[in-house]
This record gives structure tokens, C-alpha cells and sequence, in this order.
């Protein structure tokens, strides 16, 4: 009878699809803080945010209520989004302020047809 | 107990010399309140209702007493005092409440967290049916109602049973191969408020049999942060639950080790059944909780007019003890087995459905079954609903089908014709 309180991916630090249910944490836990990074959650989408640097003013409404951190900055200004992390919920589409409009949800579907072809998405 | 020891199916008698025990006049609430003094956690969240009220105000006054160490959190409903719980325990705590049906059924969907998460909480569980209609009496209702939530279960006789489960179910629970919550239930009123003689161990051996506390991943452990109850769809999922299920079975060999060390220290040993003049039974009963004193007296009028009756109580019910059952039960000619919930399935109620699978399932790890032909004939009795009284009249009626299924064997139908489960003690 084994000691339930410990699982292989502890002692390799990371747990990877091989990892059967013998090798997992107690209860599910994640046993290493600051793993987020690690869980791309950007497979979730089927919307994606598209951002206009032409048309932001740099308020930063969408970083402060993005629930992912997923609004990238450099140099106090938005430099685009991280979307191996953004899960496409639109907060930040309807956070932008009416009048800048600098943040547009498309359908990921539409995006496949724009990247194959040729449209704009204005 | 062991199945080999039918022995020891009274309790009464066997405090022996060297252990200094005294004997006090005590309730089964009373007696499971006295048991957490003596286990003093570090936290009890809990809420009251009937018939399990008395356990966390009686716990409450050795709070406000200063009597243990514990922090005593009123909550506004169970759900929360089962959330507060896990909190706690996942803190890195000790932690115990007590409840009893709609109470653990507000709580249901935390009860479960509490096992997914393998926090080892201990609750008091006062059996009493569930609305509607609305009623404070007992059955097993409720904890039929989570009996799949990966708790363990151990089931009470009597008051002097509910204080030794719950000592013992804190060593269960803690131990490291199973890290799971369990709950320890007691007939509501019947123990819960029936005064009988206990005998008590000294605060000191059972803060020593109990051990100290080591949480796995404690919160307050700011050095080392972990995440808990993170989300897992199809890729880990799966995995977590069945090492909830191994947890279960683990917990199989440390609840029949712990429960004899507790005879070896205390002088009353534990294990999963309680057999009673079994040795050349061919007929027998079985049930859970205060019922197995009443069929061992209709065991008793049975065996005087030559009918070679038995009876067996089923302590622990999760784990399922099915090995012991098959071994207990196996060979006998027909066993009826009394269900004190109705599963509403139109086919058998829950400690039936159980007992049956150990008997006539070949993928229970039964070593070379017989075949189904020379097991025994089953029958089921839901009885006791709302805490409708079963004498031992009502039992030895119960052995009177038995005798007649055991000598038609597969002939035998009950009346009503073919009706499964029976009903015994219902006005028709």
C-alpha cells in the first residue's frame, strides 16, 4: 500500500500528459506556485480580441479588467495581446472606451479566412 | 470486529483490568461531543439541526469553557459550514463537524469537494430521513444520500460505539495511504438521545492514539504556495477520481489496523462486520446501525425454537466490505438484508444492492465462487422509515420467510407476490 500523499510529478516538478494517476499531487493540488504561464488557455477562444494601435489612447481600461493578464504592455503602452493565454471573453472589447473603439472581437472562424485570403477586417 | 470472532459481538463486557476505563451514563450525542473535546481540533464549523444539534452545542460549551483549543465557527447553513471546513482543513487544521439529514444535504455538493480534495475532516453524522414528508426521526436516508461521495462511512450500534468510531475515524482518515474525509453515524434518537453505559478513555491515551496532525499541502505554509481545486476536463479529471477510489481501498487495511491496535489499547476491537452466532448458521440478517442489537435478540427466540439463525452488522460501509461479506454470508441458504433508506428503484434498496454484488458478482475478487445456484437466496426488507419502530417480532417474522425461502430455495416468493423490496412494519 503506497503513501497517497505524494505523486512522480512532484519530485520532476511538472505534470505532462504521460503522468498517469499513480504520479499526480494529493487532491489535484499544483504544487508550484506561479504555473499559470504554463496553462495555455488560449485554446479556449472562438472569439479573438484584435487591437488598433492606430486607434488606442494608451488608457489601459482593457489591461486593468483583463481576468488573464493577457493584455501585453511595453512602455506603459499596449503593444498587443497574449493570446496563448486569452480565453476570448470580450472584456476588454467592451471596457475600451465607445469613442476609441480600439478593440474588436472576430469570430476565430473569420480569422482563418482572413489569414487564408485577403480581407480586412474593418 | 472479525468475521472469525462472533465473540465480541457484545461490547458490553470487556473492559479489561489494566486499561483505567470508567463507566459514565452517557448519550450518543453527548458521548461523540466528549470525543471531540478529547480530540480537540483546531477547527469545528458547523450549524445546528436536529437530531445532531446537541453534538457542536455540547462542543460548544467545552469552547466557551476554554476546555480545547479549537476555533468554533458559526456559519449560516451547512453548505457553508462544510465550505468553512475545507477551508480549514486545507489550511493545514484538524477539523470536525457534525450534521444530519437536510443539513447534509445542503451540504452535499461541499461534502464531495471535501473527498476530491482528500481534506480527512471528521463529522458526526446523526441519521434522520429526508423531506418530504418533513420528519426529525431516523433512517439512513441521508447518508445513502452521499454514499457515493468517497467519505468513509462507519455505522454505530450504540453510544459506546460512536465515541470509539470517532476517535478511530480520525487515525483513519489522517492516515497517509488514505486521506479522505469520514463521516461516523449514529441512529438519530435512538443513540443520539438514548442514555446507556460508556466507558471513556482518559484524555491523554487518546491524544496519543490520535497522534498529531500533518497536512500535506497546508496554505498557511506561506514558504511553499500550492493551488488547490484547480479546474481538469478530459485530460486529468479521470485521474484524480481514481486515486480517490484507491484512497477507498487503501483505507480497507488501515480502518481493519486501526480498529484492532484500538482493541489492543483499549480493550474493544473493531473491523468491518459484527457476526453473531454464525459459526452453523444457515440463515441470517443483515443490517446497519442500532437494528444489529435488535436482530441478535430475534437471533436469540429464533435459535430457541432449533432454527439455526444468525445475524451480521455491517460496521464500515465505505468501504464496502464485500471480501467479508462473501466469506460471512457465502454459504448460507437464504439472507435477508434490512435496508433502513429505500433506494425509490423499483429493485433493491442500498445495503441490498451492495450485499448482493459481494455475493453473486465473480469480478469482486472472489477467489473460485460456486456457482450461483448454491448462494444464498436474498431477500430485502426496507423497514424503520421516519424511525418507525423494528422489534424483534418484526425480525423474527424476517427469519420465518427466510426459513421458508431457504427450504423452497428459488420456489419461494414472498407475499406480496414478487415484490422487491418488501416493506416491513408499513400499514398496507
Amino acid at each position: 500500500m503506497s503513501d497517497a500523499t505524494q505523486g512522480a510529478s512532484e519530485k520532476e516538478g511538472r505534470l505532462e500528459p504521460r503522468h498517469g494517476w499513480r504520479d499526480m499531487p494529493l487532491g489535484g493540488v499544483i504544487p508550484k506556485a506561479g504555473s499559470a504561464t504554463e496553462y495555455e488557455t488560449g485554446d479556449w477562444r472562438s472569439i479573438r480580441p484584435l487591437h488598433s494601435k492606430e486607434r488606442c489612447i494608451n488608457c489601459l481600461l482593457c489591461w486593468v479588467y483583463c481576468p488573464d493578464a493577457a493584455i501585453r504592455l511595453q512602455d506603459g503602452k499596449v503593444e498587443g495581446i497574449d493570446y496563448e493565454h486569452c480565453k476570448g471573453c470580450g472584456i476588454c472589447a467592451k471596457e475600451c472606451p465607445q469613442k476609441v473603439h480600439a478593440i474588436e472581437m472576430v469570430p476565430e472562424g473569420r480569422i482563418k479566412e482572413m489569414e487564408a485570403g485577403d480581407r480586412d477586417v474593418r | 470486529m472479525s468475521v472469525k470472532a462472533p465473540k465480541m459481538a457484545g461490547l458490553k463486557s470487556v473492559a479489561p483490568k489494566a486499561a483505567p476505563l470508567d463507566m459514565v451514563a452517557r448519550t450518543g450525542n453527548e458521548v461523540m461531543a466528549e470525543a471531540m473535546r478529547q480530540i480537540n481540533p483546531d477547527v469545528v464549523a458547523a450549524y445546528p439541526i436536529t437530531p445532531a444539534t446537541e453534538v457542536v452545542q455540547i462542543f460548544a460549551g467545552f469552547v466557551a469553557d476554554g476546555l480545547v483549543d479549537t476555533e468554533f465557527v458559526t456559519v449560516e447553513s451547512e453548505h457553508s459550514a462544510m465550505s468553512a471546513c475545507i477551508g480549514a482543513s486545507q489550511a493545514g487544521g484538524r477539523v470536525m463537524t457534525a450534521t444530519s439529514s437536510q443539513g447534509l444535504a445542503l451540504m452535499a455538493e461541499m461534502v464531495y469537494i471535501a473527498a476530491g480534495l482528500r481534506l480527512p475532516i471528521v463529522m458526526a453524522e446523526v441519521n434522520r430521513a429526508l423531506s418530504a414528508p418533513i420528519n426529525i426521526h431516523c433512517d439512513h436516508s441521508d447518508t445513502m444520500l452521499v454514499r457515493d461521495a468517497g467519505w468513509i462511512q462507519i455505522f454505530s450500534e450504540n453510544a459506546q460505539e460512536a465515541y470509539d468510531n470517532m476517535i478511530q475515524a480520525v487515525r483513519i482518515a489522517e492516515a497517509s495511504a488514505v486521506r479522505l474525509p469520514a463521516m461516523v453515524t449514529t441512529d438519530g434518537f435512538i443513540i443520539s438521545h438514548g442514555m446507556e453505559g460508556v466507558s471513556l478513555i482518559p484524555d491523554e491515551a487518546v491524544r496519543e492514539f490520535i497522534g498529531t496532525f500533518s497536512p500535506v499541502y497546508p496554505l498557511l505554509d506561506v514558504d511553499n504556495p500550492v493551488t488547490i481545486g484547480p479546474i481538469m476536463f478530459t485530460d486529468y479529471y479521470f485521474e484524480s477520481r481514481r486515486q480517490v477510489a484507491e484512497a477507498m481501498k487503501n483505507a480497507h487495511q488501515v480502518i481493519a489496523d486501526v480498529g484492532a491496535e484500538f482493541g489492543d489499547r483499549f480493550g474493544r476491537r473493531y473491523g468491518y462486520l459484527d457476526a453473531y452466532r454464525m459459526e452453523d448458521a444457515e440463515v441470517a440478517v443483515v443490517a446497519l446501525g442500532s437494528t444489529a442489537g435488535t436482530a441478535r435478540a430475534a437471533v436469540d427466540a429464533m435459535r430457541q425454537k432449533g432454527i439455526k439463525a444468525g445475524s451480521v452488522k455491517v460496521r464500515v460501509y465505505r468501504p464496502f466490505p464485500a471480501d467479508m461479506i462473501r466469506a460471512t454470508l457465502g454459504h448460507l441458504k437464504a439472507v435477508a438484508v434490512l435496508d433502513r433508506s429505500d433506494a425509490l428503484n423499483n429493485h433493491a434498496a442500498p445495503l441490498c444492492l451492495d450485499v448482493t454484488t459481494a455475493l453473486y458478482s465473480t469480478g469482486l475478487g472472489a477467489s473460485r465462487p460456486s456457482p450461483p445456484s448454491e448462494r444464498p437466496r436474498i431477500l430485502n426488507y426496507v423497514y424503520g422509515l421516519g424511525g418507525r419502530d423494528i422489534k424483534p417480532a418484526d425480525i423474527q417474522k424476517v427469519f420465518g420467510d427466510l426459513e421458508q425461502a431457504a427450504r423452497g430455495h428459488a420456489a419461494f416468493a414472498p407475499a406480496p407476490q414478487n415484490e422487491s423490496p418488501m416493506y416491513l412494519g408499513v400499514r398496507e
